[in-house]
């Protein structure tokens, strides 16, 4: 070997690897790249903008001839038949439609898929004896399906406003309380908004991460988060369990909608707050005490 | 799991441990009271049939999997403790590789060494470079790793072990599922790795393998140790017996006897025995002078599996 960097011949002595603050970065921008290089998460990105084109092509073809949508304003996803008199609510719509199941589903596969499909791959052992190290490639993971939270929602609420711009007049924005501000403020609360319902899937992905760690088989750990999901949206819809709702983590999801209130009202936001940092304070927590202690036999 | 006060037992020794024991949560035991030492410089040989603890062992010297008892120190360090001091200084090709199908060659290198903290991303891109030469990847660096085939996938995993300079190299199984020619290249790089004084810690279940690369070898069976040593010692008597095929056995072993040949043993028109030092052409002319029709000639070496089989009463494929 004629490389200079050979290590000595049964050397005695040797320091303590050192480590940079800033090297250890590397990991986070590296789970990043894998996560957004992956096939699967291109396509459901794909998907999750195909939903506003379609819901707007759909509304534009509904009403070509001046007619309204449906019967009236109760049917489809909240503000459809706001649609037509502002593109910008297609915004709000497409957010409104994937709220419930589309979008927390894909964060449901990619999160559950974060650990578990490494180790069904064997990718993790390799990960672990780099060593990339327990905590950090946990913290990495988990930055990696929070990062994906937000994209995915951006993803439907830039497709939805291209194609709401494209499709339908824009200007000012008539909120729900019935005051009008102008597009640019209308923009900064549809991006307020964005960015709320994307918080609002913090606490999935974090139940999905635990999920992730207590299988080795990343399509079991997908189907399971998926499970979840559908399971506590129909216990949220069940009138009779009035009293355990509050503690369901999409209980307070739909209250992005207060952002388009003036003066906004805060109360249900907050509480959706409140509701996924507790659940992301719970599941963080069993993931990290499952993943650290774990015989990683695969 | 880590005891601070422990004193390290040997400091020539990258690997040491002291009753290691793994009793897996449904009770099979995995591995029993083990006592490796693993000399620095070494090619060093875990050997096994399939199933006798060895890559449990392994596992739990490279902290994936945590001791039920007993201690392990690797490089000095108390295990699974001391991961974070330890792995950066360990090559690792643990049960085939592992890669990401859908990233190139060089992109997977890049992952792992991302992963790891001590790993310097200016240099990155170089050593990446360096280690896909060295393992003959080079060409083929820009291609998805689903399209290799498994000899390519087994060379990358090296290159990846190989990325940093590595005082110990762990290679669990590495020419599984190679072809012949694959195997040799495998055996060709230990050597040179060897000889760059990496000391080489090298599991398979080929005993031949263990007879052509290692200098020392621990034989498991049924998670516990059988025995360990330098490869000369464990097959020790090794000097082979003299096999002479001749049609007339009864004088073939008269002379033989009168020329210090002892342990004769006739069978049919077989006589083997242990022959004296010195040149055994000197026994066959012999032989030949005495008017013995000699059919045939040699010596049959003692093998490692030779010696395993008398170690463990068994043959080497059965799973234990």
């Amino acid at each position: 070997m004629s490389r200079a960097e050979a290590p000595p011949a049964g050397a005695a002595q040797h320091p303590a690897p050192t480590v940079g603050a800033l090297w250890t970065l590397g990991l986070f921008r590296s789970e990043l790249l894998v996560t957004f290089r992956r096939w699967r998460t291109l396509a459901l990105l794909a998907v999750l903008a195909a939903v506003p084109v379609v819901v707007g092509l759909a509304v534009r073809i509904e009403t070509r001839d001046g007619g309204s949508i449906g019967g009236g304003a109760e049917g489809g996803p909240a503000f459809i038949s706001q649609v037509t008199n502002n593109g910008l609510f297609l915004v709000f719509t497409s957010l409104a439609a994937t709220l419930p199941f589309f979008l927390p589903m894909t964060v449901g596969v990619v999160a559950g898929d974060a650990v578990a499909g490494e180790a069904g791959a064997g990718t993790l052992r390799y990960l672990l004896v780099a060593p990339a190290g327990r905590t950090r490639l946990l913290a990495a993971k988990f930055t990696a399906v929070l990062a994906f939270c937000l994209v995915a929602t951006l993803t439907v609420a830039v497709f939805a406003l291209v194609t709401g711009a494209l499709l339908f007049p824009t200007g000012e924005v008539t909120l729900l309380s019935g005051t009008s501000v102008s597009f640019g403020e209308g923009l900064a609360r549809a991006l307020a908004i964005a960015l709320a319902v994307a918080v609002s899937l913090v606490g999935l992905a974090a139940l999905g991460l635990f999920v992730s760690t207590l299988t080795d088989s990343g399509v079991a750990a997908m189907a399971a988060t998926v499970g979840l999901l559908i399971t506590v949206q129909i216990l949220n819809a069940i009138p009779q369990l009035e009293a355990v709702q509050p503690f369901l983590f999409p209980h307070h999801w739909l209250s992005f909608a207060d952002l388009l209130r003036d003066p906004v009202y805060w109360d249900g936001i907050v509480k959706n707050l409140g509701l996924q940092a507790a659940y992301t304070a719970v599941f963080a927590s069993a993931a990290w005490a499952r993943f650290s202690t774990r015989d990683v036999t695969v | 799991m880590s005891e601070p006060t422990a004193a390290r037992d040997d400091d020539s020794a990258v690997i040491s441990t002291r009753g290691l024991t793994k009793r897996y949560r449904g009770g099979q035991l995995a591995v029993d009271a083990l006592d490796l030492t693993v000399p620095r410089g070494s090619v060093f040989g875990f050997l096994g049939p399939n199933g006798s603890g060895k890559t449990t062992t392994i596992r739990m010297l490279l902290g994936l999997i945590e001791p039920t008892g007993g201690t392990a120190h690797v490089l000095g360090a108390p295990m699974p403790g001391s991961v974070r001091q330890v792995l950066p200084r360990i090559g690792a090709l643990i049960e085939g590789p592992a890669l990401y199908g859908f990233l190139s060659g060089r992109d997977n290198l890049l992952r792992y060494d991302a992963a790891d903290p001590t790993a310097d991303p200016g240099t990155r891109g170089a050593r990446v470079g360096r280690a896909l030469e060295r393992v003959g990847l080079s060409a083929a660096a820009g291609r998805k790793a689903r399209t290799y085939s498994l000899g390519m996938k087994q060379r990358l995993g090296l290159a990846a072990a190989l990325l940093q300079p590595r005082e110990l190299l762990v290679l669990d199984e590495p020419t599984n599922g190679l072809d012949p020619q694959g195997m040799r290249e495998i055996r060709s790089l230990v050597r040179e790795l060897s000889g760059d004084g990496i000391t080489v810690f090298l599991s398979s279940h080929l005993l031949d393998e263990i007879e052509q690369v290692c200098t020392h070898a621990a034989v498991m069976h049924r998670g516990r140790l059988v025995t360990q040593g330098t490869v000369a010692e464990l097959s020790a008597g090794a000097r082979g017996r003299l096999t002479v095929t001749t049609p007339d056995p009864g004088d073939a072993a008269r002379v033989l006897k009168e020329h210090g040949v002892t342990d004769l043993v006739t069978d049919g028109e077989e006589v083997t025995g242990d022959p004296p030092p010195g040149d055994p052409a000197a026994l066959n002319a012999a032989l030949v002078r005495s008017g013995v029709r000699v059919r045939a000639f040699g010596l049959r070496r003692v093998s490692l599996e030779d010696a395993f089989v008398s170690l463990t009463g068994e043959g080497f494929d059965v799973a234990g």
